[in-house]
Parts: C-alpha cells; sequence; structure tokens
C-alpha cells in the first residue's frame, strides 16, 4: 500500500500529538483509572481526527478509509491503550450507525458535538447475561406514545462513566433472537440512568468501564437510529469498524514493542555479549517481524477492500479475520517481550507489563476469538452459524 | 515607519529543516552535514515562529509566508507550515548554497525577503543542529531592519511591534517601528498541530522557488566558497567516560566536595 504525502504528514501529526499531548500523562491516567476525554476529546476534534470518514455535513473530513488506517496505526503506538481505546470507542464503535442510519436531527444533535470532541460517546451493547452472544440481550425498550421506555443494564461499557450518551442496542419487540431489536440514543442526563459501578480491569486500566443501569428511561421514539427492529442488524455492521479499528491500533501497538524489544536485547549485556548477539532471540524475534508483518499487510488489504467498496460478507470476513489474528498475535508478542526483558520486564515500572496487560483484550473485546471463528467458519462454507 | 492595517500585514517566517534532533549525524567529506543520513525535521523553535505568526495574522488578519533555504527535501518543511496555517510558501534552492555558513546563509535569506513587502519577518532563535543564534541578526542588518531577538511574545500595535526579550534577569519590553524582525523563543506559545482540514488545504497553496540568479546573488557570494568560515576537521564525539562511585565511609562529603573544587564548580 502507497500512502499518499499528506496521508505521511497527518501520520506525523497523530504521532506527535500521541507523543507529546498524551504519553505524558499516561502514568498518572492508568493509576486514576479514567483520563479526561472531555478535555482530550475537543483538542482530537479540532485535528479532525473524531470524524475522519465522516460527511463534512455533519462536522466529518470526508476523508476515505486510508486515514483512519494511519490514525488507527499511530494511535495504537500511545502509551496507555486505554486511552486509544476510548478514542476508538468514539470514532468507529458509538458513532458509525448514527452516521450511516440516523436522521438528520439526530445527527445535528449528537454526531455533530462528537465529531467535533464536545461529547462524550458510548456503545451500550454488552450485558450480563450477554457478551459475545448478542441475541441474548434482555434490556427493553417498551414503547409509550412517542417515547421508548428502557429497564434493564449494560456491561462493561468504556466511557461508561464520562459518556453525554450512548448507543443504546435495546429489545424493542417480542419477536426473539436476531430480530426485534432497535439501536436507541440515550443521553445520560435523563432520569433513570444510572452508572451502577466503575470496574476494575486487568488492563486498559486508564479507561474507565462501568455497569449502567436503565429504570424507566423515557426517550423520544424520534431517538431510534434508523430502523426499529433493524437494531442487531445495525450493530453488525458497527462491529466490522470496531473490529477494523482495533487490529489497526494493535499494528500499530506491535511494531512499537518489537522495536522496543529489539532495541533492548542489542543493549543488554549476559554471558559477556549482548542478548541480541543469541541465535535463538534472533531467530525467534524475527519470526515475530515476519507475523507482524504479514499481519499489517493483510490490515492494509482490509483498508483496500473497503475503500474499493468490497461487499459486506467480504469486509465482514476480512475484518474477523483481521481482529483475530492481530489479537492472537498481541498475546504472543507481548508474552516474548517480557521473557528477553527478563526481570526487569516483569516490573511495573517497564512498559512491558502494562502491554502484556493491555494486548489481553483484544482476544475478548468486540467479539471473542471464538466468536471471529464462528463467523469466519460461516464465511467460508465451513459450517452454519 | 509603516502603518499596518489589517488587510495588508505581511508576515515572512523564516524555517529551517534540520536533522531530527535525537539522530546521530555524521558528515560529509567536504566537513559539510551529511542530509541524506538522516530524519528531517523542521526545526522545532521555528515551529513556534510559524504559531506566532498565525496568531498574529488571527489577530490582525493579513498574509503569513513561509521562506525556506535548503535542499529538495525542504519541501516537506514548507508543507508542514502550510498545513499549520501559512499563506504560501518560498523555496530558496540552488546547488550553489550547498555548505554556506551563517554569513552565506544571511545573504540568500534578506535577497529572497527583500522586496516582499514584509512588514515582520520572524525567526526561531536558534536551529538545533548550528546553534548559533546569529542568522535572524545578520538578516536584520543586511535588510536594514529593527531586531527584536529572543522574544517570549509580540504583540504588534498600529505601526508598532512590541516584545519581551529575554535576558539573563529576566526580560526586556523592546520596541520598534515596522518594519521590524523578529526572534521567538522556545516556549513563546504552543504550536498547533497540522489538522486534517489544514493539511489538505495546504495541497492547493504556492510554493515558488528561487534560485540564485533569481536572488541576484553570484555564485562566489555563498556555498563553502563564499562563506567566511570553514571546517577544517571535526572529530567525533568521544564515548562517555564512566562516572566515578564514591563510597561513603564517612568522608562522602569531603570526596563530593573536592570532586566540585576540582571541576571548578566551587
Amino acid at each position: 500500500m502507497r500512502f499518499t504525502e499528506e496521508q505521511e504528514l497527518f501520520r506525523t501529526t497523530v504521532r506527535e500529538f500521541v507523543d507529546k499531548e498524551i504519553n505524558p500523562h499516561a502514568d498518572a491516567w492508568e493509576a486514576a483509572g479514567i483520563f479526561p476525554a472531555h478535555e482530550l476529546f475537543p483538542r482530537l476534534g479540532e485535528l479532525g481526527l473524531l470524524g475522519l470518514e465522516y460527511d463534512p455535513r455533519w462536522g466529518g473530513q470526508g476523508a476515505d478509509h486510508t486515514w483512519t488506517l494511519v490514525y488507527g496505526e499511530e494511535f495504537g503506538r500511545c502509551a496507555a491503550s486505554g486511552v486509544a481505546m476510548a478514542v476508538s470507542v468514539q470514532t468507529d464503535m458509538a458513532t458509525p450507525s448514527l452516521h450511516r442510519f440516523g436522521s438528520d436531527e439526530l445527527k445535528e444533535r449528537y454526531l455533530v458535538p462528537a465529531v467535533r470532541g464536545d461529547m462524550v460517546a458510548a456503545i451500550a451493547v454488552t450485558e450480563p447475561d450477554a457478551g459475545s452472544d448478542v441475541a441474548g440481550l434482555r434490556t427493553r425498550a417498551v414503547r409509550d406514545g412517542d417515547e421508548w421506555v428502557v429497564n434493564g443494564s449494560k456491561l462493561y461499557i468504556t466511557n461508561g462513566t464520562q459518556a453525554d450518551w450512548l448507543c443504546l442496542l435495546a429489545r424493542t419487540s417480542d419477536d426473539g433472537g436476531h430480530r426485534g431489536m432497535s439501536q436507541i440514543v440515550v443521553p445520560t442526563d435523563v432520569d433513570g440512568f444510572s452508572v451502577s459501578r466503575k470496574l476494575d480491569k486487568l488492563g486498559q486500566r486508564s479507561s474507565d468501564t462501568a455497569e449502567l443501569s436503565f429504570v424507566d428511561v423515557r426517550v423520544p421514539v424520534a431517538n431510534t437510529i434508523g430502523e426499529i427492529g433493524r437494531g442487531f442488524q445495525q450493530q453488525m455492521a458497527q462491529f466490522q469498524n470496531e473490529r477494523l479499528i482495533a487490529a489497526y491500533m494493535a499494528i500499530g501497538n506491535l511494531q512499537l514493542a518489537l522495536d522496543r524489544t529489539i532495541t533492548y536485547v542489542q543493549e543488554r549485556q549476559a554471558f559477556g555479549r549482548s542478548l541480541g548477539d543469541n541465535q535463538w532471540i534472533q531467530f525467534k524475534l524475527a519470526e515475530l517481524v515476519a507475523e507482524v508483518d504479514l499481519t499489517r499487510q493483510y490490515c492494509y488489504a482490509c483498508a483496500e477492500a473497503i475503500t474499493s467498496g468490497a461487499d459486506p460478507l467480504t469486509v465482514t470476513k476480512m475484518a474477523s479475520i483481521a481482529k483475530l489474528k492481530t489479537g492472537r498475535l498481541s498475546r504472543e508478542v507481548a508474552d516474548w517481550c517480557i521473557q528477553f526483558h527478563g526481570g526487569i520486564g516483569y516490573m511495573e515500572e517497564t512498559w512491558t507489563a502494562r502491554y502484556f496487560r493491555d494486548s489481553r483484550l483484544l482476544s475478548i473485546g468486540g467479539g471473542a476469538d471464538e466468536v471471529m471463528l464462528r463467523i469466519i467458519a460461516m464465511l467460508a462454507g465451513i459450517g452454519k452459524a | 515607519m509603516r502603518e499596518v492595517d489589517s488587510e495588508t500585514m505581511k508576515i515572512v517566517v523564516c524555517v529551517k529543516q534540520v536533522p531530527d534532533s535525537w539522530a546521530e549525524k555524521t558528515l560529509g567529506a567536504d566537513n559539510t552535514l551529511d542530509r541524506g543520513s538522516v530524519d528531517a525535521v523542521m526545526n522545532e523553535l521555528d515551529e513556534y515562529a510559524v504559531e506566532e505568526a498565525l496568531r498574529l495574522q488571527e489577530a490582525h488578519g493579513g498574509e503569513v509566508i513561509v521562506l525556506s533555504m535548503g535542499p529538495s527535501q525542504t519541501t516537506d518543511t514548507i508543507r508542514k507550515a502550510l498545513s499549520m496555517g501559512a499563506d504560501s510558501g518560498v523555496h530558496v534552492i540552488d546547488d550553489g548554497l550547498h555548505g554556506s555558513d551563517a554569513v552565506a546563509t544571511s545573504l540568500a535569506l534578506a535577497k529572497a525577503i527583500e522586496g516582499r513587502g514584509a512588514d515582520l519577518v520572524i525567526f526561531g532563535s536558534e536551529s538545533t543542529d548550528a546553534r548559533m543564534s546569529v542568522v535572524p541578526a545578520m538578516v536584520a542588518e543586511r535588510l536594514g531592519l529593527p531586531q527584536l531577538t529572543f522574544s517570549s511574545s509580540v504583540s504588534v500595535e498600529g505601526s508598532t511591534v512590541r516584545t519581551n526579550r529575554v535576558t539573563e534577569y529576566g526580560y526586556d519590553v523592546v520596541e520598534a517601528s515596522l518594519p521590524a524582525l523578529v526572534s521567538v523563543v522556545e516556549k513563546i506559545n504552543e504550536p498547533r498541530y497540522p489538522s486534517f482540514k489544514g493539511i489538505m488545504a495546504a495541497k492547493k497553496k504556492k510554493v515558488e522557488t528561487v534560485d540564485l540568479a533569481g536572488l541576484g546573488v553570484s555564485a562566489d557570494q555563498v556555498g563553502l566558497a563564499g562563506s567566511w568560515s570553514a571546517v577544517e576537521e571535526a572529530a567525533a564525539r568521544p564515548p562517555k567516560a564512566k562516572g566515578t562511585i564514591v563510597t561513603d565511609d564517612g568522608a562522602g562529603g569531603t570526596a563530593i566536595a573536592d570532586f566540585l573544587s576540582a571541576q571548578k564548580f566551587i
């Protein structure tokens, strides 16, 4: 893939912003278990980062998907993956459906401020009894005249304590399974909405994650994104954005982790020579360099498939493969980075410890590896879903 | 003296492309910097100069022209300044400029600025590769402009520019009539990052290229031949010496005092 001069300059902008404006705060935000989204997002909005592919009518940049790839790779290098994840929730998880299917009024009210960074968005799908199996969700919105009355709870919601609005997936009819769900914009300042608790996680600690509660929450039916009853299908499309941005960010992070480890083994002396003089270490790292390069090229192919207008099933299959492979590779690379650092790699003061914890999420969030395999099996004609 | 109105204020910002500060630099056979061997970036202090020019433009209107002298890859640095928001660029490029010292550089820059009707010329106060801090003063001298160097703040009112000039004891408030030349120090502002919109807008902005003939400068006035100073020889920086470890057996304080005294710190 060839990037334009402008895309390379944009890459520098994102890299410098992450290095100078985010990384110096990474340790403090990790310790606090939250980062100030309402301070950071407007700055990202100014750079045009929060609506790269969106219509300029709604404050977007009207760019093609290649720019999202560049932004993802560079933001993936963030010293606190939790911040990168929280930003990607804003750009590629909570807003794509609203941009694709939302009414003009809804976009004016919620998408425009999200693209500017003035409003923080969250995606509320997962529930205590419905994670990767989205069809099993129980949160219900019952129609009462022009309003939905929402009851239920949502779990593991990124940006959950800071969000100004949620892209909620709820059951809106008694049709079971994939039918009868709708996506609804729920502002978080409504009566009956509350953050039940802020959750303590293994990694991604700079990002706030919450359990949310809805008790007779009333929102206008006009807040429904797209068609009533098509929420599941719309969410499945939105998941492809989520899986791709997660893969792109992982690639940036993988490359950085390998570069840092290669530098370390060249400097670290043991048994009278540098660690990197050992053929075993050279070959193991060479294997990982090869794997990361292959996976990066696959991600580039995903981006090209989107810019060239590939059909939705092809995109779904490719996004699932990209997330599966980057997830597994991230776990493997993080493990070897610690191994080659030895004792110091196990210390919290070394970047490897955080990377080890943070990278574990990719095989779970946005649909677990096993769900990716299910989708791939189905689309490859191996088995039925 | 020139009365500046918002429609006509013209600012020329001089920027330099330098090797990345952290990169290991090497010299070529003629003892000039091997620019091909390292990543090139905009001199960091010049980012503050561009930012200050853009802020003045936002406050007073007018036009910001970015000027840079250097080989072909200098266009990247000009493009960055245009992406930050400058209106147009001037690229001074000629093989004959290779190896120019500060005096020769100031001649080429002064000739490139001359005749553009600049109300204000802004420089970063030094480049991270040469670190001499003399080019702004030399250019001011050649153009006959008042020089307000090492500025930590700049304001324009009517036909007057006022700056805080950083000194050892704090700062002096200095002012001059326009047109004038200003150099800025680090932390005068927070330089903006080129945004998506800025980057795309820069594609359409004009960059004029000027060679020595266009400047009316002859080859023997610049380059290695026309420079007043020459690098005769260069040696690599010696490897860092190992530090001395003093074990405190009760006389640690004396050992430190002896060390400081030997180094002439006390």
